[in-house]
This record gives structure tokens, sequence and C-alpha cells, in this order.
């Protein structure tokens, strides 16, 4: 901290007026400072001086407060740094680009049709001398960092892409210059020079540089949505003023208004309003969510219809928005253990290839036709050249990049880059039932009236009686009910039979209500609706009969409904060649009612949540790279032991670091999805690594000569600092072209 | 002749010992003082020596603009940082279990390790 630039605190705890004062003076009690000024309705303070941050924040906590440093440089602003330094780096890459063209380009044309690059007079000499330091300027001016790059890692033990561009060009250079100025030293065959060679190197090797600069921009777009989508103010109430703060002062429990249109700036509960809000660019769930008091919002989604006030839950770093950004920054930047290998080859790369340029010069002057000097200098400069361990080095990274991102996009969240592996290699897929294929809240389906009675009594009837239970079917009739406007009624003996149903009066009616088997045992008469409750229990619903005063009145029957397109994505992942596989809790008749609604032939019915992990495992020792979707709480140690655990959430309600993968919205497409991107990026990620290993294969022997004795051909330095250059940026845009991938 | 072909098998193992068997020295970590320059193509200090069962923070100056040098990992530690450009960064480290952590860009060509004892 410094005189000139203030450093700006945020307090928390600071409830009254009172507390400026106490807060102002606890700050100036410490050495160094000059001022404190706080700014109580933005819960800030300024600070100047000399002390350091942590002896502030000590002597703030004292007073009995808390603080902590406004982090000016938000990720947006980090963001639009980058983007700047990278436009420099670029017009400077490009300039320089230019410059070495200039001088490379004209030479190449020269030597290729005009006239011999050789050197046989004094005129000659001369000439080719003042083209040196030529050289040497455009060595300088635009390939400085190739040389002081070198140099540095050279110190250091260590050896880069900088070393092989130095040694490669600065060996041509040194040659030519031999030539120039002892000609006797080489023999006359030999008094070639390499100029264009040089400056055409650098010059391509700037531009491919440059161009993988801007693709590689590309690469972080989904990134860059997503950091796109937090706001920059909210407008707070505090002493009863309604104030536009920035997001970083925005402390929990503030109230914050947010207006149709507008962004939520943090995650909050709503406690004033109705409306209705747009999550689709966290959750990829196109329809936008209705909000009423009580309900949670997150950062980042569109508040669409109304105007709402919230209560903040969870700001700054804490909100799910900066959870998620966080995320797939860090999944980003994993390496799939695919990519492992390249990593190994990497690090031994460019001392390798010294060594086989070294080998292939001896090769040269050893068994080499004349002029031997000249072909040793031109294979080992070509090999210097033409090896690229940036391909190597790109081919994974740049495509788990662009993956992640596109997974994320559309509302798959990949935890890093081995999930996003193995993910593609799922051969069997288990799904929970409950909240995973259906919604997870069962509704009343069908009331079935005996005689005496119609719907509306029956319903109000059994409403009263189960709202005494806390089972869950017995809360679905009673949301029912309430859906239906109907009142619940007074109950008097409440008594659960266990296992059966439960019992008690109403109105001085003797109500009775469960199973089948509870009504054999009071030997009520059930008639042939025993056939009609089978058939309701064949299509996945649960029918519960209900008596009153010990005569049959009728039957009500509760299921959870399937989610929309749950079908429709089961057939997806079983197109794709993966088995599916259904575990529920449930009895066996609503197992296999569900199973075949959806499709699914193979299920497990009344499995106790801890024999969930033991059914992953069975199929894993079939053979199957099991992968595991559940909603995160309740099968986590299933989903842990699974190769790939999918957490499924509804809405933005998710806790994202409890799986391999999380789907943001409910719907199993999510799951097809997820594994249709992560086939993809692995076949991109082959592609590349295949490409950058052939090139390199191919390359670096060609370069050292090989097919000389048999063709003649010797590759020119200058092709292979082209085809060095854009093997880099060949990498980038194909891993750029997952960009376009749609799923389905 | 002879001469040319000693030379090459000198060199060849000059290269092999000068960037694969020699260790550089380490760097310790004290006061929190450190700061580890990004910069042509290398970490400066690269090698660094810190306390086990410590919580420690690093701190990066990227100078170089290249791309290469914007991304910091620590696969070990699941770090994966953007370093800014002239601006330092500070990296937090839990306590760490004795050990050697290297750290990297996304393409291993700036490499560098900690050294936890």
């Amino acid at each position: 901290m410094n005189d000139k630039s203030p450093t700006e605190l945020i307090i928390e705890g600071a409830g009254c007026a009172s507390c400026v004062g106490k807060i102002e003076a606890a700050l100036k009690q410490v050495q160094g400072v000059s001022t404190a000024e706080m700014n109580f309705a933005q819960r800030t303070v300024s600070v100047t001086g000399q002390a350091s941050n942590t002896e502030l924040i000590q002597a703030i906590e004292q007073a009995g407060y808390n603080a902590k440093i406004s982090d000016a440089a938000s990720e947006d602003e980090a963001l639009n740094e980058k983007e700047a330094a990278d436009e420099i780096y670029y017009k400077r890459l490009m300039r320089e680009m230019i410059l070495a063209l200039a001088l490379g380009a004209p030479l190449m044309v020269y030597g290729l049709f005009i006239g011999e690059m050789t050197i046989s007079t004094l005129t000659e000499q001369l000439v080719w001398f003042v083209v040196g330091v030529l050289t040497l300027g455009i060595m300088y001016f635009s390939g400085k960092h190739f040389y002081i790059g070198a140099w540095k890692s050279f110190k250091n033990h260590s050896a880069n892409m900088d070393t092989l561009i130095a040694l490669g060009t600065g060996t041509a250079w040194f040659y030519s210059m031999l030539v120039v100025s002892v000609p006797d030293m080489v023999p006359e065959m030999a008094r070639h020079v390499y100029f264009e060679a040089t400056a055409m190197i650098i010059g391509l090797i700037n531009l491919g540089l440059a161009l993988e600069l801007k693709a590689r921009g590309r690469t972080s777009e989904a990134i860059k949505r997503l950091i796109g989508l937090q706001a920059k103010t909210a407008r707070v109430i505090r002493d009863a003023r309604e104030l536009d703060i920035a997001i970083e002062q925005v402390l929990i429990n503030d109230i914050v208004r947010v207006r149709p249109g507008e962004k939520v700036p943090v995650d909050g509960e709503v406690v004033e309003g109705r409306t209705a809000i747009d999550e689709s660019m966290l959750t990829g769930e196109p329809m936008p969510v209705e909000k009423s008091e009580g309900d949670g919002i997150v950062a980042g989604t569109i508040n669409k219809t109304g105007s709402i006030l919230f209560k903040a839950t969870r700001v700054g770093k804490d909100t799910a928005l900066a959870h998620i950004i966080h995320m797939v920054k860090r999944a980003q930047n994993s390496k799939p253990p695919i990519g492992r290998m390249a990593d190994i080859i990497s690090a031994y790369f460019v001392p390798t290839i010294m060594i086989i340029a070294v080998v292939s010069a001896m090769a040269w002057l050893n068994f080499g036709p004349d002029p031997a000097i000249a072909f040793a200098m031109v294979a080992a400069t070509t090999v210097l050249i033409i090896a690229c361990p940036c391909a190597l080095g790109l081919a994974t990274p740049m495509s788990v990049m662009v993956g992640v991102g596109k997974a994320a996009e559309a509302g798959v969240l990949i935890r890093n880059g081995e999930a996003l592996q193995t993910a593609s290699k799922i051969t069997a897929m288990v799904l929970d039932k409950t909240g995973t294929i259906t919604l997870g809240a069962p509704k009343v389906t069908d009331v079935l009236t005996a005689d005496d009675y119609d719907e509306q009594t029956l319903l109000q009837l059994a409403a009263t009686l189960e709202s005494a239970s806390e089972h869950p079917l017995a809360m679905a009739i009673v949301e029912s009910a309430k859906d239906k406007g109907i009142k619940i009624g007074m109950l008097e003996n409440f008594n659960a039979i266990a296992g059966h149903g439960v019992e008690a009066d109403v109105d001085g009616k003797a109500l009775l209500f469960g199973n089948e088997k509870l009504m054999r045992e009071r030997r009520i008469e059930i008639g042939d609706f025993v056939v009609k409750a089978q058939a309701l229990a064949a299509d996945a619903k649960t029918p519960m009969y209900f008596a009153v005063n010990n005569s049959f009145a009728g039957i009500i029957a509760v299921a959870d409904p399937i989610k929309e397109d749950s079908i429709a994505a089961i057939k997806r992942l079983q197109h794709n060649g993966i088995r599916v596989i259904m575990l529920t809790g449930d009895n066996r008749d609503t197992a296999k009612a569900v199973a075949n609604k959806v499709g699914i032939t193979e299920f497990f019915a009344e499995v106790l949540p801890e024999e969930k992990s033991t059914k992953v495992q069975e199929l894993q020792l079939q053979g199957e790279i099991v992968g595991m979707t559940g909603d995160g709480i309740n099968d986590a140690p299933a989903l842990a032991i699974a190769h790939v655990g999918f957490a499924i959430g509804t809405g933005t309600d998710v806790a994202i670091e409890s799986a391999d993968i999380t789907l943001m919205r409910g719907s199993l497409h999510g799951l097809a999805d997820a594994i249709a991107v992560s086939r993809a990026t692995l076949k991109n990620i082959k592609q590349n690594l295949f490409g950058a290993f052939i090139y390199n294969a191919a390359g670096v022997p060609f370069a050292a000569g090989v097919l000389y004795p048999f063709f003649d051909l010797l590759l020119s330095p200058v092709i292979a600092g082209a085809a060095m250059a854009f093997s880099s940026l060949t990498v980038v845009t194909n891993a750029n072209r997952l960009r376009f991938f749609k799923a389905k | 002749m002879l001469l040319i072909n000693l030379a090459g098998f000198i060199l060849i193992a000059l290269i092999v010992w000068w960037f694969w068997l020699f260790k550089s020295k380490e760097t310790g970590l004290d006061d929190m003082g450190l700061v580890i320059a990004v910069e042509n193509g290398i970490y400066s200090p690269a090698r660094i020596k810190v306390a086990a069962g410590k919580p420690i923070e690093i701190k990066f100056l990227r100078r170089d603009p290249s791309p290469c040098a914007e991304t910091l990992l620590i696969p070990g530690l699941e770090v994966s940082e953007t370093l800014p450009l002239d601006k330092e960064k500070v990296i937090h480290l839990p306590a760490l279990e004795a050990g050697d952590y290297a750290f990297h860009c996304q393409m291993q060509m700036y490499r560098g390790q900690i050294i936890v004892e």
C-alpha cells in the first residue's frame, strides 16, 4: 500500500452510525495510516498510508468488526486486461513478422528464380555481407525474444521452443556469415548463404504465434460468457434508501432490488414480489422459472417480468455462478489421462531434437556427398526448426478447454479432465428412479369412487386423514387436495398401522386408508375394484384403498410422474450403445411399470440406499464402465464408487462439488449431452495428438534427410519454418472446431 | 573427421548432462517474500524449497506476454490459475506433506518444482 492509491476495505457487522467513528479511530491508531474514511451507506472504508492490509484488518477485528479487502480486480476486469495485453502482443508479433518477411521474401524469390546465393566474387562477398548485417538487424528487431528466451532457459538448464528456433536460425546465420567473411574456410561448392532462411523462419513463426494467439482467444469463449453473466452493480436498500453499489460491496443479508430485465447480482431468497426468472444461461433450461416469496434465486440469471426484493444469502466468491466459473476454469486446465503421454514426451522433447540435429549433421559429414558441410548445416537447421513441441503440448489442453466450455454452455459441469475422458467410455448407465427418471414429487393421479361418494368428498376425507401422516404418499394426497382448493378438516384418534396404512375418526366417521392387505384383515368387501387397482399398479401408480365406517368407499392412486423427456433421453443413451439400468427402493410392480414406460429392460427394485453402491460394483465386476446418476445427496456413495458419478439437479440448486459431472437441469438429456460432448472432445484430442505426433515423427527424419539417399530429397529450412509455425495453429484450429459441436 | 565425430559425441554428452542430469540449486521460501518471475521461457527461481506442514504463499509475476506463460498448473495440488501480465498473483497453498510438487505451464515448457521438506 502506498500514499497514492487508497485501500478499500469492506466492513461487516457495522450496524449503526456510531460504528463509523470507532472503526475510523481504530484504523488511525495503526502505525503508518494517514487517513481512514468510512462510507457507512456502502459499508466500505478507504484507507491511505503505509500500513499493510493485514494490520488494517487486524485493527478492525480488534474493534469488533470483520473486514475484507475489496477485490477491485474482478474477473471481468482481469479478462479485459488480458484481452488488452493479448492485443498488444498480437500487434507486436504482426509488426515483427512483416519486418522479417520484408527482407526474407525478396531474398527467397531472388534465390529461387533470379540468381545464385553463392559467393564467388568480391562484389558478391560485399553485397552478401550487407545482407548478413541486415539479417542480424531482423534477428534483433523481430526475433529478439527467441534468443533471449533461449539463453535464459539455457542458463536455467531448460530448453523450449525458443531454444530450437534460436539454434536453427542462429546456425544458418553463423554459417552464412562464415561463408561471407572467410570463404576459403569452406569448399567452393558449399559457399552458399542462407540469410533468407533465417529471416523467413523468424517471420513465419511470428505469424504462426500471432494467429495462434487469436485462435486461443476463441477457445475461452465459454468462460468469457459465464464471466459476462455477472452483474457489475446491485441496487441495495440500506438505511431506508435505495442505492446502486458495486457488486463486491454487497453483504450477506442486504436487501436487494431487481427490476425486470436486470440481472440478479448475488444469490438470495425472494422476500417480496413475484416474477419469472430466466435461468437458461446456467442450466440450459429454456423455460423461465416462476419465483415468489421464499424461493431462492441465483446470480447471473435474468429477471423477466416483475420487480422483486430479495435477501442476499451468498455473495462474492460464494455465489453459485462464482463456483461454476471456478470449476469450469479449473476443469479447463486439467488434463485427461490421455494427455499424460504427450506431457512426458514434451519434457524430453527439445534436448532430444538437439541430439538428433547433431547426429544428422554427423551422418552428413561422414557419409554425405559434397559439399558435405553445407548439407550437414542445412539438415541440422531444418531438424531444429521443423520439430514442434507446441503442437504436442497444445493438443490436449486446447481441446479440453473448448470441450469443457461447450459442456458448461449446455448446463453440464465437468469436474476435471479425467471425468471427461471416462465419460466418453461409459458402457453402462445406472439411473436412480425417484427424482432422476421421475420428477420425485408424487401426485394424485386417479380417484375411483364406490357408489355413495363423489371425488371431492373422498379426497377431502383422505387428505384430512393423511394430514397427520408423514409418509411421502400422504403428503402427495394433502398437496393435491390443497391444489384443488379443498379444505382440510379436523381428525381424532389417529393411528398409523405400520406397513399397512392409517386410521382415524373424522366428523364422527371411522376412516381407514391403506393397502389391500389392510382391507382384507378388516374384512372389507372390495369387489371388482381389485382388478382396477391392479390396472393402476401396472401403470406405475400406487393404488390405496379407502373405507368409511368399515365399508369400501374408493381408491386413490398416487404416482411420481415420469419427466417429460426421460423416455427420449433414455432412448438416446441406448442408441449410443449404452446399457441402461434402473435402481429404485420402490416395490417391483411400480419399478416394472416405470421401466416399461421408459423402455428400460434391466431394473432392480426394493434396493436399499446402501445397496446402490453394491449394484454399481457388481456391474463394474462385469467389466462395464459404469456411470451412476442420482440426486447427489442420497446417492453419494454410489456416485463416488461409479467410474463417473452424475449429480442431477433441478434448477440451480445443486451441490456442484458432489459429483464428477453435474447436470444443472433436471432433464436426462443432460446425460446424453455430457457423454456426446466427452466423446467429441476425446475424438478431437486424439486427432490432435495423432496429428502432432505424426507431424514430428515424419517431419524430423525428413528434415534430417533420410529420403535423400533414395529420392534426392532434402527439405528447405524455410519450408520447415512454415510447417512448424502452422502445425500448432492447426492444433488450435482443430480444437476450435469443437465449438460448433451440437449434441443430439 | 575423427575430431569432428569426437566433437559431435562430446556435444551430445553435454546436452544430456546440461539439460537432464544437472539439478539447479533450490531457493528457500522465507518471510513470504519470494516472487517467481515468469519470463523468457523460465520460472526464476524454478526450484523452491519450503517447510512441510505450514500453509504457504507463493507469488508469481508474469512478464512474458506470450500465452504460453499464462496458465500455472500444480497438478499434484489441483491448482490451475491464470497469471495476469505484469501483476503479481498470489497462490495460496495448504500445509503440504514432504515431497516434490511440480508446477508448469499448460504445455510444460515452463517448468518448476516445489520441494517440501
